[in-house]
């Protein structure tokens, strides 16, 4: 049994380590917290999107997954820390901007389907690098942009691709080619990490040129290359095809990075003229490499349309002083608590209220582990669990004063306390974690991270409120009560010596 | 004690509370926020002292039009908020009439900060209040399974499930009949948090429950010739002080949140703390007195003074 004692102070050494750790971050009133703060909390945007399409039709989960994919990248490249990006399949995207707060300019930067620019350089540039480009930058002269404009690319307003302008493709095909082995991963186009450096292999400082945008892309589709390996062969509109054609004649040998949203995709090499409109790009693809850089050429960055179907702003101020709130009268609340457990139950209260300091660090580790985003109603819970916590040692504790009260033995009456109460704390928890499911469920179809979050720091708290109660409790009343003679020692207890009532001051 | 004895006592003191509240559905008094019916919030804190009147925000937003449609922005619920915030509530509207309203707000009263704003559109929220409704029934049916099985091994182990059911249908009218007087009143809406209140209350309900139901058990094994009715108010009056103190230490835990915590989530903690008494009142005085009527098949006294022989 000792040995369960030394694990138990272990333990609570541990945990104390661990959360002490925090104030070092943790400034209530400041910004810093490792415990991750909701939007409530911290203030900041959430935006739920759905794919614009009729309500019938069936929206392909790799699309979304794509254009999920997308907005992160685009939300990276913005600078929020701590943004959250979710799938919500079928048809729903939810976007956290934690600390972010311009309605306007998230809302552009999510549903915007990307500009998609065909820019000029003499070197490769690896995939994933940030660079500048002179389309529409400041600085460029008035009637540069005038050129430039027709070639937005916008999905709304599209006039350039009017079939009727077009020449017929010619039937000689060119061909970009990748030059290094590397190269010849684009499947990268719409991986996870956009680099925050801004330049890998690009100069610094240098404003490319861009040949053509996106809008003058007719069409792109995965084809074969001689070498029947997958390939992307594309159709460009007569304004570019004769930009292609210009830049493509008097540079081949020099390379035509492909830039979405000002990240490079892919930088095949310029192996011949093009010259009628319509080329190949071909490189060691997979299918699905092929497809993906098919799917940005066409369609920008967004494979689907989106929709916003609800959107969410919360202040900055107004989170931090509810925070403050809280805690503050959630500390409150649980000193009440600790002062009645000792107050009506004495010593074993004490023994209780040194579980639920431990019960506290343990779910507070966990939460950093996990980690559980931290919202007002998620602290409710969390106090809440702490009444759950309590329930448990009241349960024991009850049925120990009744073992007590009709004569066991101090030490067979903590036995028979913790045998008798464990069947309805394990049955009443988990009907507590049904509802904790049931309620995440809820909470995770319409994106409400404050549903989630309570349903999540609630059913830690009951989790971890069974282990404290039945380990350390147990054992620690062990500890203590197994040296004390109960009969010199009634009032420990909070039992009266010869009238045993049970409606005792409640403190 | 004799708590099931005076099991009609206690069943009347609920109807007491649920029926005043029926009436106040019946009077449209659960008003579902823009959770469930799509619209746009705005939460505004106005500078101190400067806040103004009601009927002033009104005057000054009469002539404010939705940016899409051209058309006169109508039917703007106000509603004050702590000391210096306002809560707008209004059709969905876009980002433009947002800020147009914060605008004219800003102008006529000097400085307005924007605490929240939550637009909802009106298909998700529809959505939003199917899936409640589909949460709280989901929520009974699992439970009802659960503690039939958890109790299993006893006789007529399904009432047991369906006691716990109705304890829990109790503290659902409970909560709504009181969000109903409230709303009418003070004007409350029901939102997301409403429900997230509702379906912890039912965890925490049933948890009461099962400890009542639990001695129960406990007790049919030890005292196999006493009378039903009387193991189970035994076991009731044995599980008083633990089923009241743990009340009492969530009760000083909520109620600290709701004197000192923050507006945002006061709504939420009175809905909670109100729902915790219900769940305990309906655990001690309800579910193991159902068990009782049921065992007695009491029903058939109910209407054998009406003669009803359809009942019989």
């Amino acid at each position: 049994m000792s040995r369960y004692v030394t694990w138990v102070i272990v333990l609570i050494m541990i945990l104390a380590i661990m959360v002490v750790n925090i104030p070092k971050n943790m400034k209530i009133a400041g910004q810093e917290t490792r415990i991750r703060q909701g939007l409530d909390l911290q203030g900041g945007q959430q935006v739920l999107l759905e794919a614009d399409l009729p309500a019938g039709q069936n929206v392909p989960a790799e699309s979304m997954r794509v254009a999920a994919q997308v907005i992160e990248n685009r939300v990276n490249a913005l600078g929020v820390s701590e943004a959250v990006v979710q799938l919500s399949l079928p048809r729903r995207i939810v976007v956290e901007l934690p600390g972010y707060d311009n309605p306007e300019e998230a809302r552009k930067l999510i549903q915007n389907t990307g500009l998609l620019e065909f820019v000029e350089t003499q070197y490769r540039i690896e995939d994933q690098t940030k660079i500048e480009t002179d389309y529409l930058a400041p600085g460029v002269t008035a009637a540069d942009a005038t050129t430039a404009a027709n070639l937005i690319f916008t999905p709304v307003f599209t006039p350039t691709r009017t079939p009727t302008n077009t020449p017929l493709p010619s039937p000689t095909m060119s061909f970009l080619e990748f030059a290094t082995s590397e190269a010849a991963t684009p499947g990268a186009a719409t991986g996870p990490e956009v680099t925050q450096a801004p330049d890998r292999t690009a100069v610094p400082g240098v404003r490319y040129h861009t040949i053509m945008t996106g809008a003058d892309l007719q069409s792109a589709v995965v084809g074969r290359d001689a070498a029947n390996k997958p390939s992307v062969n594309f159709v460009l509109s007569s304004n570019g095809s004769n930009a292609f054609a210009a830049y493509t004649q008097n540079h081949v040998g020099w390379y035509l990075a492909i830039v979405l949203d000002k990240v490079v995709i892919s930088c095949p090499v310029i192996h011949e003229a093009i010259l009628g409109g319509s080329g190949t790009i071909s490189g060691n693809f997979t299918n699905s490499e092929a497809n993906q850089l098919a799917i940005l050429l066409t369609y920008g960055a967004m494979p689907v349309p989106l929709k916003v179907i609800r959107e969410q702003t919360v202040g900055p101020t107004l989170g931090q002083d509810s925070l403050r709130r809280s805690l503050i009268a959630g500390a409150i609340g649980l000193m009440a608590v600790v002062l009645f457990m000792l107050l009506y139950y004495r010593l074993p209260g004490v023994l209780a209220d040194v579980a639920l300091l431990l019960y506290a660090l343990t779910s507070l580790t966990i939460y950093r582990l996990i980690p559980v985003t931290f919202t007002l109603p998620g602290i409710a819970g969390f106090i809440l669990s702490v009444g759950m916590a309590v329930d448990a040692n009241v349960l024991i504790f009850e049925r120990m004063k009744e073992e007590l009260r009709s004569g066991r033995p101090l030490r067979e009456a903590v036995e028979t306390g913790f045998s008798r109460a464990w069947p309805s704390i394990r049955d009443s928890n988990f009907s507590t974690l049904i509802t904790c499911a049931i309620l995440f469920w809820f909470g995770g179809t319409f994106g409400a991270s404050i549903v989630k979050g309570f349903a999540v720091t609630l059913s830690v708290g009951v989790l971890v409120s069974m282990f404290t109660a039945i380990l350390v409790t147990r054992n620690l009343l062990h500890l203590v009560l197994d040296r004390i003679d109960f009969s010199e020692r009634h009032s420990w207890f909070g039992i009266a010596e010869e009238t045993p009532s049970t409606t005792e001051s409640a403190g | 004690m004799n708590i099931i004895g005076k099991r009609y006592w206690f069943f009347g003191l609920s109807l007491l509370i649920i029926i005043p509240g029926l009436i106040a559905l019946a009077l449209g008094g659960l008003k579902p926020s823009i959770d469930f019916t799509g619209g746009t919030m705005l939460e505004v804190q106005f500078q101190s002292g400067k806040t103004p009147t009601i009927d002033a925000v009104r005057a000054a937003l009469a002539d404010i039009t939705v940016a899409s449609t051209d058309e006169k922005l109508e039917n703007i619920q106000l509603q004050t908020l702590g000391v210096d915030g306002l809560v707008l509530r209004m059709q969905p509207i876009d980002q433009t009439t947002i800020d147009k309203i914060l605008a004219t707000l800003g102008e006529t009263f000097g400085g307005v900060t924007l605490n929240m704003a939550d637009n909802v559109g009106a298909s998700v929220g529809g959505e939003v209040a199917q899936r409640a409704a589909g949460a709280v029934a989901l929520a009974a049916v699992a439970i009802a399974l659960y503690v039939w099985f958890a109790f299993r091994k006893l006789p007529h182990a399904s009432r047991y499930g369906i006691a716990a059911v109705a304890s829990l249908v109790h503290d659902v009218l409970v909560l709504i009949g009181l969000e109903g007087i409230l709303g009418l009143v003070f004007g409350w809406e029901a939102d997301s948090l409403f429900l997230t209140a509702v379906l912890t209350v039912i965890g925490f309900s049933v948890h009461d429950t099962i400890v009542v139901f639990d001695r129960i058990r406990e007790n049919r094994a030890k005292y196999r010739n006493a009378g039903f009715e009387k193991v189970v108010n035994h076991s009731i009056v044995q599980t008083l002080d633990r089923s009241i103190n743990t009340t009492l230490t969530v009760l000083f835990t909520l109620l600290a949140l709701a004197l000192f915590g923050g507006a945002t989530t006061r709504h939420f903690i009175i809905i909670l703390l109100i729902g915790m008494a219900s769940g305990a009142y309906s655990s001690i005085f309800n579910a193991a007195a159902i068990l009782v009527v049921w065992e007695n098949r009491e029903w058939e006294k109910w209407f054998s003074g009406l003669r009803r022989s359809s009942n019989a």
